[in-house]
């Protein structure tokens, strides 16, 4: 650039880096691809790949302040033994040698008498298909991820009902939809792309509507905001499912070709079968063919089936396809927008015009692609038709109780409207859809010294596939697939300490854990955890005998760990995004990435799958050593290109085969890695153009995912509108069946196990208005995931932390005014289960009833490198105080799980609170524990990250 | 605005030397102030030290005092610099004035031409200074009419009073400077108490809606800070005090500046005798008043810039 | 010299929409990020792990309810950097010459070798667009990622400021303000691109999108009458399934 003179001595162009390597962001679950600049080896700057699928160059906050989580002075640096009292944070270093010895004393025993005693449940990592391998090879039925405190809700119901979900298994159109609505999202795991997609809207002007009490960010710049009652989104949603059925707004074709709503309900009162399907010898469903006047299979090519009236079957019984009873049940003026108003806090106006917009552009602004392709009964289309409605919902909805069925409310919203995996619809990301008959069910029976038989995590068909004994006790420690939380196939995390306390359904010896901040904020009743995890036995010893942890960090939980495996930070190690586990793919491509070592440890840490990998060496775990004993695999960049999990199936899907031409299925590739890394850490396959949309029905789209090794077969799906297993559990519930729930938990199971989605109140509210508590408890109170901090670990980010390093409890103006609170005031806030005291901010753009806060700002004393005053201590908080693994006393003798009554979601965003005026607390926020020690010393009190760069 | 001790020391301080320069070369040129050896010595070397220390505190707040010497450059656009070369060009009639009184005890004919040069410098050095803070539009309660006479004003205020105790410490007062400087008191107060009103009356030039331009969608509220502490701009530019206290400062202020050094100031000029403690007490009770006052004229002054951080207006 | 150098032809600067910025900050941490080891001092941090800490930034993103006179309030997510004024009071009021407005294309730096910290450039900015440096004691401020925007030891697309490059709603745009044809120049003019305080009279070179008016809520419960068009059910809605069967064949 010559024209700039050099005013200054200005040097428009200077050196930038020695070496730009690209992997995987890490900062959260998004896994963007990044650039990772470097200079005289240390990472001088972040940025986006530019030509990574996920986030196409952009990067975000957290993202670009990931030179000072690496940095960070937070960091552990060598494995530790306990040698204080839990929560002391008094660690003696040791070296690996002794760690692993200490962990193989312990663990070996176990798996020799018991291997249930092992419980291993793991966080926020990327790697379940390896941990839930390894969990498999020990023999343990006690190994989940995070999912069930997290968003199991959506992922379940989404599964069960579409085969796929937004986020991980889906996302808009964001090309082609015209109109889009946004239920219940702060962030999500799809940062980037919602962003981008989002960008993309309002460059072409595309309508949103944001559903959520809350109105930041992306709810701040939608055109529309339905300002929802938190718990109410259900009946919402099915007021516009009223609307659209009274307006006669459905996909009437669709509906035929894709879904089960001609499918025959055997109508049989009070018997073993009502509810279930009328089905053919062959056990295929039946529908009623208008032509034939007769029932016939559901997949016969040439059937008219009825979608209304009752027929009678050969052997007599009564049956109404699933449509006549999903229009009776919604068409009831239960659902009209009038009848809803008042509980959901939204106008039956706003109700009815949105639905009016939604068929309006559903129908009359369609989208016609010239885009042949032929379904799964042989039939070629010359076009693709899009219904260009498209929506998107995180934890919002499924963070409440009554979650699973309002997930399932959304996605019958988008069937009746024809807009799933349509042009300008939702779109499914390979390998997704994948019916329920594509995922296993759960495996549980546990044999000394064997591995478990399956994959722990499944989806349980009916009652038969649940987890219990022969007396019909739960097997697994956190109690998953037992009647209480029947389809719960991320597992219930969240109750695992509880439930190993308690001894119930029996004690565990060991309680190892993986990246999660169970002593804080992953954590509902956090001070009760607390005392669970120090809690002691008569005789001295600790109730849970033995934790083992790996963090990379000073977290709060590490203080609660008796053995410490330092893991790196994810710029110093291999990691898998694998097909096999939570794909980065997009709907027009499959995509996998892995992370490598852009930069060597400088502490003796190590990661932590490679130390899995050892410590199941160790145990000589099968699948992990050879007849000898010997390891198989070298490290877990050496599993990650060598581990088969079907033939010629591995982690990884790119540049296999010999000499790495083979996509999806193929021999493993010596050089796979090196190539992943030539083509900028990721590897992605385009999905051809006839197989783009309808992959539910796409025989294009079918056949290439078996040739990319998705399935070894085609798996079409049917969207369930109507939900069989339910129906079975109702059935059990009346006590037909061989297994049958215990009689306190039948008319719970009968009510919400609805086989067609329905709305029941959010379970803390219903428990306290039985004890006529709720006017004790006015208004809700919920978290959002700040942009810029990923739950506790952004806090030891010198950068991150200056963003978010307070947070104010949001409340609604008008009651600020009741109450006489200003900016700035203190407030208590009471649940049924405590009260924590902090500072307030007003706010008008929410809910009128509903208090927020940031999630997972406040912080424990002494952890995370911070000095004891830091300000996440003294005016940040969590609410997870108030919120309680347990519903409030019923006067019943029982304590009620505060979870999803299907799948154990915790309900974290059904709590109830009132507000009192306070006085600041001395040491500011409370409850303020004690401060716990810390393995690694307090941060400088200056940075100047760059010095050595400047001249 | 944060109110810096180094710069209400250094604005009262040379503000005050300079006035007493400036009444030295006039009422000296004019021949009107006593000519003993001691006063004409304590005189020169009070304002002196006086300015000297101002520019000296002047520096303190920066963040490379070592590089001070080129804040002498752009005199062409900016006040800071100007100021500085008008305060070191007033050390040229300065010398010659003052050498001349002490050395060779002469102010008249040649000498007193050095004066009148030592007075308008010392005068337009003042202006300089007050320009620092007239001339900034982003803090409409210096960006007016009443801030560079107020500087003037209170710069020959000071400088009467303190010159008035030098000279009733070493020699006599004399009743010229007297009445001059009880005169430049009653007008330092009169200019005082228009820019008290002036500033009480919100200048709604700049408000929150036009600061961020979303005034023409409706009334604007600050909701979140960029971080959550405050930065460097919050604690620089966002300091305020109380309104409570300020009126009690005023006050303080009025009464220490200006209302007890009149008294005393005029107690001499009616009764003889105390003369001397009069007007030195005079003189201590103006500093206090003044470095109130000083000290309020930032403290009160309100950034535009806070208009982005939660005020309606400034 | 500290005077402007007259109107500069071409004017680089941002245009940042407001009707698409979700106040993610990654345009605030990747210009942290980029400038703490690029041009001047690093950007410090003081009591980075402490209570209060404070830290120098380029840009920052503040939120605003705006209340609608009888509609709901609503939220704005806000970026402000340096606007590179032309009329630009910092420049003018800076002693030592330290900072200056290029002629070239208007960006307004600070030599930090000049600067005196003396902090009157920030006094003069009605924006708060500058900030000492807690360690170095000089003026830091945006300067339109001048060591990106001509480097070329970055790729050719690269050569656009970090934080538009780091947008992930792709809400920030850079370019040619001066030339009136440019597509910040025309995507200013067809949105409304408006200044910030333009009675300061500073005369901006950024511009900010406003953002687009939004639907207002109904506040009555009564519901609307039929309003999906085109579907009426005179016979109820089995008649009218009845119907779209038949259509179907
Ligand atoms: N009130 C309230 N509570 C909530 C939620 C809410 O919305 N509101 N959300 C819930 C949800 S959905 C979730 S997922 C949980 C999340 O809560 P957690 O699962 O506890 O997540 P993090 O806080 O991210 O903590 C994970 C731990 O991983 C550690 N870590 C970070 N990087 C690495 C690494 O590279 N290696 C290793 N070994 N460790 C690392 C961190 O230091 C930290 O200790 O919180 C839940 N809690
Ligand atoms: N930056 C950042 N990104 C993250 C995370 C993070 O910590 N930081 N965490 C990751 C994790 S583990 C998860 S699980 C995802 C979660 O991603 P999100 O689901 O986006 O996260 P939440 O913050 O729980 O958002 C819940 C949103 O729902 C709203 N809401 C609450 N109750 C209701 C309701 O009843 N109805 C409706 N309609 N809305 C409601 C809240 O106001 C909030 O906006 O985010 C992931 N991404
Ligand atoms: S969203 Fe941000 S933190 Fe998450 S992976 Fe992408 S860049 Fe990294
Ligand atoms: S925004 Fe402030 S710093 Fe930037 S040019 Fe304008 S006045 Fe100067
Ligand atoms: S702080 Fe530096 S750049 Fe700003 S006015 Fe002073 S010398 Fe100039
Ligand atoms: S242009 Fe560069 S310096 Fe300016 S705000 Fe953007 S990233 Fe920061
Ligand atoms: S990165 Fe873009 S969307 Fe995010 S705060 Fe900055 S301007 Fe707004
Ligand atoms: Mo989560």
């Amino acid at each position: 650039m010559t024209e700039i003179t050099a005013e200054h001595g200005l040097d428009p162009s200077p050196k930038v880096s020695d070496e730009v390597r690209c992997t995987t962001c890490y900062m959260c679950a998004c896994r963007c691809g990044i650039m990772v600049h470097l200079r005289d080896g240390k990472v001088r700057y972040i940025e986006g790949n530019r030509k990574h699928p996920i986030n196409r160059g952009v990067i975000c906050a957290k993202g670009s302040a990931g030179i000072m989580s690496h940095y960070a002075p937070s960091r552990l640096s060598k494995p530790l033994l306990r040698t204080g009292e839990r929560g002391k944070g008094e660690f003696r270093e040791i070296e690996w040698e002794e760690a692993f010895d200490i962990a193989v004393s312990w663990l070996k025993p176990l798996r020799d008498d018991d291997p249930r005693q092992l419980a291993f449940f793991t966080g926020r990592d990327q790697s379940q298909s390896f941990t839930g391998w390894w969990a498999q090879q020990f023999g343990t039925p006690n190994y989940a991820a995070h999912g069930g405190f997290c968003s199991v809700n959506m992922a379940a119901a989404g599964i069960y009902t579409i085969g796929g979900s937004f986020w991980e298994f889906g996302q808009p159109d964001w090309e082609l939809t015209k109109m889009f609505m946004i239920f219940g999202v702060a962030e999500d795991h799809d940062s980037n792309p919602i962003k981008l997609g989002l960008g993309k809207l309002k460059e072409r002007g595309v309508k949103v509507v944001a559903v959520n009490p809350v109105r930041t960010g992306y709810s701040a710049i939608a055109d529309e905001w339905v300002p929802v009652t938190p718990g109410t989104d259900g009946l919402f949603i099915l007021a516009l499912v009223h609307e659209l059925l009274r307006t006669g707004a459905v996909d009437v074709d669709y509906l035929l070709r894709y879904t089960n709503a001609a499918w025959l309900v055997v109508q049989n009162e009070g018997q073993a079968d009502h509810g279930l399907f009328a089905r053919n010898a062959a056990g295929k469903p039946l529908v009623w063919d208008r032509a034939r006047n007769g029932a016939v299979a559901e997949d016969a090519v040439d059937a008219k089936p009825a979608l209304k009236g009752e027929v009678r079957l050969d052997d007599g019984r009564r049956a109404v396809p699933v449509f006549e009873l999903l229009a009776r049940t919604y068409l009831d003026e239960r659902y009209a927008p009038a009848n809803v108003a008042q509980e959901t806090g939204i106008a039956a106006a706003q109700i009815q015009r949105l639905a009016g917009e939604l068929a309006r552009v559903a129908f009359e602004e369609e989208i016609v692609l010239a885009q042949p392709w032929t379904d799964m009964k042989g039939v070629r289309h010359e076009t693709m038709i899009g219904r260009p409605v498209s929506f998107h919902a995180m934890r919002g909805i499924s963070a409440h109780a009554n979650g699973f069925q309002t997930c399932r409310a959304l996605h019958l919203l988008q069937i009746l409207l024809g807009s799933i995996d349509c042009p300008g619809g939702f779109r499914f990301k390979p390998p997704y859809p994948k019916p329920l008959e594509a995922h296993p069910v759960p495996s549980s029976a546990s044999t000394p010294n064997q591995p478990l038989r399956g994959p722990h995590l499944g989806y349980p068909r009916g009652p038969e596939d649940l987890a219990l004994d022969d007396a019909g006790r739960p097997i697994r420690i956190d109690k998953a697939f037992s009647w209480e939380a029947p389809l719960s196939p991320h597992g219930l995390m969240h109750m695992v300490i509880a439930n190993a306390h308690a001894g119930d359904p029996y004690p565990i010896e060991v309680l190892f854990l993986y990246m999660a901040n169970m002593a804080w904020n992953s954590s509902m009743n956090t001070e009760g955890v607390i005392a669970m995890l120090e809690a002691k036995k008569a005789d001295g010893s600790y109730v849970i005998p033995k934790i083992i942890y790996s963090d990379a960090y000073a977290s709060e939980m590490v203080a609660y760990a008796d053995l410490i495996f330092p893991d790196t930070t994810y710029l110093e190690r291999h990691d898998c995004i694998s097909l096999l586990d939570r794909p980065i793919c997009e709907p027009d491509a499959a995509a996998d990435a892995i992370r490598w070592p852009v930069v060597e440890p400088d502490r003796d840490v190590r990661p932590f799958q490679t130390v899995l990998l050892e410590l199941g060496v160790r145990l000589g775990l099968p699948g992990l050593t050879d007849a000898e004993g010997k390891a198989r695999y070298r490290d877990y960049a050496d599993y990650i290109v060598n581990h088969l999990r079907r033939p010629d199936v591995g982690p990884l899907a790119g540049f296999r085969g010999e000499r790495g031409e083979r996509s999806g299925r193929g021999r493993p590739n010596p050089e796979q890695l090196q190539r992943y890394i030539e083509n900028g850490g990721f590897w992605q396959e385009h999905v051809p153009a006839d197989a783009r949309y309808f992959k539910h029905a796409n025989a294009g789209y079918q056949d290439w995912a078996v040739e990319m090794g998705f399935f070894d077969g085609p798996m079409p799906v049917t969207f369930q509108l109507y939900l069989e297993p339910l129906a079975k559990f109702q059935r059990a519930a009346e006590g037909f069946g061989n297994r049958v729930p215990p009689e306190h938990l039948r008319p719970r199971m009968k009510r919400t196990f609805d086989p067609l989605p329905i709305w029941y109140p959010p379970f803390e509210e219903e428990t306290l208005t039985a004890t006529g508590k709720l006017d004790g408890f006015p208004l809700h109170a919920i978290t959002q995931r700040p942009a810029a901090m990923y739950h506790s670990w952004g806090s030891q980010n010198a950068w991150l932390r200056q963003i978010h390093g307070r947070d104010p409890l949001f409340v609604p103006g008008g009651i600020c005014d009741e109450l006489g609170l200003k900016d700035g005031d203190w407030a208590h806030v009471i649940s049924h289960h405590g009260r924590i005291t902090v500072p307030i901010a007003r706010m008008e753009a929410v809910n009128s009833r509903t208090v927020w806060t940031w999630n997972a700002i406040g912080k424990r004393k002494g952890s995370w490198a911070l000095k004891l005053d830091a300000e996440e201590t003294t005016r940040g908080f969590l609410l997870n105080h108030l919120i309680h693994e347990l519903l409030p006393a019923k006067g019943d003798g029982l304590r009620w799980a505060n979870s999803d009554p299907i799948t154990g979601q915790a309900a974290w965003y059904d709590l109830r609170v009132r507000l009192e005026k306070a006085e600041r607390p001395a040491a500011g926020s409370e409850p303020s524990l004690s401060a716990t020690g810390s393995p690694v010393a307090v941060g400088p009190d200056e940075v100047a990250f760059g010095k050595e760069w400047c001249r | 605005m944060r109110p810096a001790y180094s710069i209400v020391l250094f604005t009262t301080a040379s503000g005050a030397g300079y006035g007493m320069l400036a009444w030295l070369g006039i009422l000296g040129a004019a021949g009107l102030l006593p000519m003993a050896p001691p006063f004409g010595l304590a005189a020169f070397a009070l304002a002196v030290a006086l300015v000297g220390t101002g520019l000296i505190a002047s520096t303190f707040h920066l963040g490379h005092r070592e590089r001070a010497w080129r804040a002498f450059s752009q005199w062409r656009s900016s006040w800071l610099s100007r100021e500085g070369v008008a305060a070191v060009a007033t050390f040229v009639p300065v010398a010659l004035y003052g050498g001349g009184w002490v050395l060779l005890g002469r102010t008249q004919g040649p000498w007193a031409v050095a004066g009148l040069a030592t007075a308008g410098m010392a005068l337009l050095t003042v202006y300089c200074t007050s320009m620092i803070y007239g001339s900034l539009k982003t803090v409409p309660a210096w960006h007016n009419g009443w801030v560079s006479p107020a500087y003037l004003i209170l710069s020959l205020a000071s400088g009467g009073v303190l010159l008035s105790a030098v000279a009733a410490l070493t020699a006599e007062a004399p009743p010229e400077l007297t009445r001059l400087t009880l005169l430049a008191l009653a007008a330092g107060l009169a200019v005082k108490a228009g820019y008290w009103r002036h500033i009480d009356r919100p200048d709604d030039a700049s408000t929150a809606e036009t600061a961020t331009g979303l005034g023409r969608i409706g009334a604007v509220r600050a909701l979140l800070s960029p971080h959550t502490a405050d930065n460097w701009v919050l604690r620089e530019m966002g300091y305020r005090v109380a309104r409570r206290h300020a009126g009690t400062l005023r006050r303080i202020a009025v009464i220490l500046g200006f209302a007890l050094p009149l008294a005393a100031l005029g107690v001499t000029l009616a009764v003889a005798g105390f003369t001397g403690a009069l007007t030195f007490a005079a003189a201590v009770s103006l500093g206090a008043g003044f470095a109130v006052e000083r000290w309020l004229f930032f403290a009160e002054a309100r950034h535009v810039v806070t208009l982005f951080y939660g005020e309606q207006r400034t | 010299m500290t005077c402007l150098p007259g109107t500069s032809a071409k004017k680089l600067g941002l245009v940042i929409d407001l009707d698409t910025c979700v106040g993610c900050h990654a345009c605030v941490v990747s210009c942290k990020e980029w400038n703490t080891g690029g041009y001047g001092a690093p950007l410090s941090d003081q009591n980075a792990y402490g209570a209060d800490p404070v830290g120098a930034w380029l840009n920052r993103v503040h939120a605003y309810e705006v209340t609608p006179a009888g509609q709901d309030a609503q939220i704005v997510h806000f970026p402000r950097s340096c606007l590179h004024c032309d009329d630009a009071p910092c420049v003018t009021v800076c002693p030592t010459g330290a900072s200056y407005k290029r002629l070239a294309d208007g960006i307004v730096l600070v030599d930090e070798d000049w600067c005196i910290g003396c902090g009157l450039c920030a006094w003069a900015c009605p924006y708060g667009a500058r900030e000492m440096d807690g360690q170095a004691n000089v003026m830091k401020k945006c300067t339109l990622c001048v060591d990106r925007i001509y480097n070329e030891n970055l790729p050719e697309e690269d050569r656009e400021p970090a934080c538009v490059r780091a947008c992930p709603s792709r809400a920030r745009h850079f370019g040619d303000l001066g030339d009136p044809q440019s597509e910040v120049s025309l995507l200013v003019l067809a949105r409304g691109g408006f200044d910030l305080m333009p009675e300061q009279g500073t005369r901006p070179v950024n511009k900010y999108l406003p953002p687009r008016p939004k639907q207002a809520r109904e506040a009555t419960d009564r519901g609307a009458a039929g309003v999906a068009a085109g579907h009426e059910r005179p016979e109820g809605f089995l008649g009218w399934l009845d119907r779209a069967l038949d259509k179907l064949g």
